[in-house]
């Protein structure tokens, strides 16, 4: 195998730790492969191309303003997306509230403090939890987890603070709060999972030292452990939070699907995902599918977003 | 040095230390932490356990052959089931996973092999960027690229759309699985002058390949059970089986969908049926994973 | 010369800061101590020597009951320490690891400051007043001779100090919390020629006031710093007894030939 000195070709020279070293011209083969490596491009591009195109007329007819507008009136052709906003990030907001604690004390639990025969089947049941399809989730979610939470939860605090404005008005199953208990589900086992290679990969050597010189383990794990895990543990979260925004079949099954902004987290509201399940195929003009586009587009810069923070901050240890 | 202001005289090791309240709160914390740590895992189990049990207990209740086998029904009329889309989540999902594998696994090769660049980085990059974006979106626009264009709902199109869910999955499934293949490998045929084509042919796809055939059974796991993708391609079809691939067609976790969000109860009882069927078949593909992989290896980033 | 000290423990155990009676101990199936008795004498340096692999960390670590962080452990034996069995089940362990602290191979200092690596103990410990920290991290650092060298960088990280360095740190941490006893786990062994000396010379100033355990595969080092030195072989206290005639007059043919250097 020849390595070769032409500077036109040293662009080319790849010396790889997990690959093969060429310095020669690609040939065939590893342009086949380029074109295959391109299509990821060509895929990601088109998706910025469409949702731009078809949202194009409504970001020109409603400009910033679009996101701040509560009103959606297709008939007037009125189009603002807070109110879906609003949604999203309500439930999504719910859904962190509810999933991080318990996500991450899973996860020290896994890595940290579960004996050693129990880390195997926690691990699957957590695993188990990922591989739940979401319209499953749904189902589920509305016919099961909606009424007891309505009757258990809902209306009891309700009752008891009805002047409180979070629990206030009338309570229904379906609502931003049952959306953001379910998606907290959801969304555990990924930051359960990340978090616990995070903390797992935190050096032992930390965790000797501390315990050496006299600290319980929860003091090891408080004073090191986190601490040293903090920044991935964040990303693990982030990439729960970028999850939950983006998830779309179970929260419109148990959100309620009304537009409306109210206080009350027992009301029913409506995300940005959900209303394009419910509207776009029902999209009669077409200012309408383009307002919808732009809700898309929402949707997908958020998402990416979130994915791009979360890995940055876990990192390349994320499996 | 110790100037003598509040501190004993340290000659006896341990003066400092003497506090057995102190340690004893010390311990008591250390055990609840523990058990709220534990508390939480338990928690999840049990969240998963209600989820299964509910899909277990109530689809089994509604199951029957008819349901795997016929064509939904009118409410009211007996006998309807899931069959068309069962059937039309086979194919697709087998023919996305075709599509997905058989582009995934060259851009994993590549970006393990030559993927060291910013080119290199650059698509991995993008490869991640794509594994975020939510699988609606990716519905809205193969609808755009196929759906419009044929003029026509179709298995093509969900198909599509599910492939290209599948993409990243399997790429990065496929890099890890081809990173891992030592190095050594490579340089010895390299060594007895095989190009790197042949070798990537021989040598490194075949040591990847149980690393790689994990990745995308867990892949097809994944997109099987997806729904949104399929709204707006296939859009699903409450009338007949699908006879071409050009047609709008069922699909096992869309009719669910819309069974679920119906008024009637004797469809949510099919939406439970369905649940089942679907829950079964992935079960059943994550036990097929599993003994061929050895160890349970669900992505937590699918 | 008086005589030697055996392997079973004698009636010198005065003296003994440490008293191990038919020590055992399993990893999972495989047996790594065979009933070691040893008296550990207070305020010596004691050092364990042997070639790698035969047991003299595993038999460090259960002084100070560090191997129970490993699972599939089992242990069979006493262990006292200033004559309690610290295998007891009334055992706290947290005031055992104050008081027997470990030195690792190597040097494992905190990300944290230099201040906050030797307050960590303690404030683990309790220790919350400022004052009282700060002269206790003086004064530790002191001990640990390396006072002058960090006074004017307390607050830099502590990782940005030499390898020597950390790990003089490392035992200035220990002496925060005012141990009785010093186990130290090859502690130069990551160390520059230079460190090591600066390190031994530590230990013998230390010894006044501590007992120390060391356990080392440098024999010269056992010579120059201990006073005692046992050797131990795949598991088993072969010898134990005073340096010099552990190394000039050994009883054991083994220990004979592992001095010479006929294996190692």
């Amino acid at each position: 195998m020849t390595t070769a000195q032409d500077p036109s070709k040293t662009r080319r020279r790849r010396v790889l730790p997990g690959g093969l070293s060429t310095g020669q011209r690609f040939h065939l083969f590893e342009w086949t492969l380029v074109a295959f490596a391109f299509s990821i491009v060509l895929v990601t591009v088109l998706t910025l191309f469409i949702l731009f195109k078809g949202a194009w007329p409504a970001i020109v007819r409603y400009g910033p303003a679009f996101v701040v507008h509560q009103y959606w009136d297709p008939v007037s052709e009125h189009f603002g997306a807070l109110t879906y906003i609003f949604g999203t990030i309500v439930t999504s907001a719910l859904a962190l509230l509810f999933s991080v604690g318990v996500s991450i004390c899973a996860a020290l639990y896994l890595a940290e403090m579960a004996p050693r025969w129990l880390r195997a089947p926690f691990s699957f049941v957590v695993e188990l939890l990922a591989a739940v399809p979401s319209v499953v989730y749904g189902l589920w979610g509305l016919l099961v987890m909606a009424p007891w939470l309505y009757r258990y939860i809902e209306s009891p605090l309700n009752s008891l603070f009805p002047r409180f404005p979070l629990f206030g008005g009338t309570p229904r199953a379906t609502s931003l709060f049952t959306a953001g208990v379910l998606l907290a589900i959801m969304i555990s086992p990924f930051i359960t999972a990340v978090s616990r290679d995070v903390i797992l990969s935190a050096s032992r050597t930390l965790k000797e030292g501390s315990i050496g010189l006299g600290a319980t383990h929860w003091e090891a794990i408080w004073t090191l452990i986190l601490p040293a895990s903090s920044r991935g543990i964040f990303g693990a979260v982030v990439l729960g939070l970028g999850r939950a925004m983006g998830e779309t079949m179970a929260v419109t099954m148990v959100v309620g699907n009304t537009p409306q902004i109210k206080a009350s987290l027992f009301a029913p509201g409506y995300t940005l995902g959900s209303v394009l399940v419910n509207e776009f195929t029902e999209a009669s003009i077409p200012i309408y599918l383009s307002a919808l586009m732009e809700l898309g587009l929402l949707l997908f810069a958020v998402s990416v977003l979130m994915n791009a923070a979360a890995r940055i901050l876990v990192g390349r240890m994320a499996r | 040095m110790n100037n003598g202001t509040h501190l004993p005289a340290s000659n006896e090791p341990g003066t400092l230390y003497r506090n057995p309240g102190g340690r004893r709160k010390r311990h008591a914390i250390d055990r609840l932490m523990n058990f709220v740590c534990c508390g939480s895992t338990a928690l999840l189990a049990l969240m998963v356990a209600l989820v299964l049990y509910y899909v277990a207990a109530e689809g089994l209740a509604s199951i029957s052959w008819k349901f795997l086998v016929h064509l939904p029904r009118p409410v009211g009329v007996p006998g309807g089931g899931m069959g068309n889309g069962i059937l039309g989540s086979i194919i697709m999902v087998l023919m996305g996973s075709a599509l997905g594998i058989s582009v995934g696994v060259p851009v994993g090769i590549y970006l393990a092999e030559y993927g060291n660049g910013n080119t290199g980085n650059s698509i991995r990059f993008l490869t991640e960027v794509m594994n975020g974006i939510p699988t609606i979106v990716s519905g809205v626009v193969v609808y755009w690229l196929v759906v419009v264009p044929m003029h026509t709902f179709s298995a093509y199109a969900g198909a599509i759309a599910l492939a290209i869910i599948m993409l990243p999955l399997v790429s990065r499934a496929t890099e890890v699985a081809v990173r891992q293949v030592p190095q050594s490998w490579r340089e010895a045929s390299i060594a007895l002058g095989a190009t790197p084509a042949r070798t990537i042919w021989s040598v490194v796809t075949p040591g990847a390949r149980t690393g790689i055939i994990t990745g995308a059974l867990l892949a097809v796991a994944r997109i099987a059970g997806e729904t949104a993708p399929l709204l707006f391609t296939s859009f699903g079809n409450d009338v007949q089986w699908p006879t071409h691939l050009g047609m709008a067609t069922a699909g096992l976790p869309l009719q669910i969908f819309v069974y679920a969000m119906s008024p009637y109860s004797e469809w949510k009882s099919q939406a439970w049926a369905g649940a089942f069927v679907l829950v079964m078949g992935l079960l059943l593909l994550n036990v097929v994973v599993r003994a061929f992989a050895g160890r349970s290896a669900i992505s937590m980033q699918g | 010369m008086s005589r030697q000290e055996t392997s079973a423990p004698s009636s010198a155990a005065r003296g003994s800061k440490i008293e191990v009676q038919n020590l055992s101990l399993w990893y999972g199936k495989t047996r790594a101590l065979e009933n070691i008795s040893i008296a550990i004498p207070a305020h010596e340096i004691t050092a364990l020597i042997g070639p790698s692999g035969c047991g003299k960390s595993s038999f460090l670590r259960c002084v100070n009951r560090m191997n129970d962080l490993i699972e599939n452990v089992r242990i069979e034996g006493k262990v006292c320490v200033n004559g309690e069995d610290i295998y007891a089940k009334s055992v706290d362990l947290i005031a055992l690891r104050r008081q027997v602290g470990m030195v690792f191979q190597r040097p494992n200092p905190f990300p944290m400051s230099v201040f906050d690596n030797v307050a960590y103990g303690p404030r683990i410990h309790g220790r919350r007043n400022r004052v009282e920290l700060q002269e206790i991290v003086q004064r530790s650092l002191d001990a640990a001779v390396l006072w002058d060298e960090v006074k004017d960088k307390l607050s830099s990280p502590a990782m940005s100090l030499s390898g020597g360095q950390q790990q003089r740190l490392c035992i200035a941490r220990l002496l925060a919390v005012e141990p009785d006893v010093l186990l130290m786990d090859e502690p130069c062994s990551a160390l520059d020629p230079v460190s090591t000396f600066k390190i031994e010379e530590l230990m013998l100033g230390l010894k006044e006031k501590y007992s120390i355990l060391l356990v080392t595969h440098n024999m010269f080092q056992a010579s120059r710093v201990s006073n005692f030195t046992g050797f131990f072989l795949s598991g088993e206290l072969v010898e134990f007894g005073k340096t010099e005639e552990l190394f000039e007059k050994p009883r054991d043919k083994r220990t004979d030939d592992y001095v010479r250097g006929r294996f190692g």
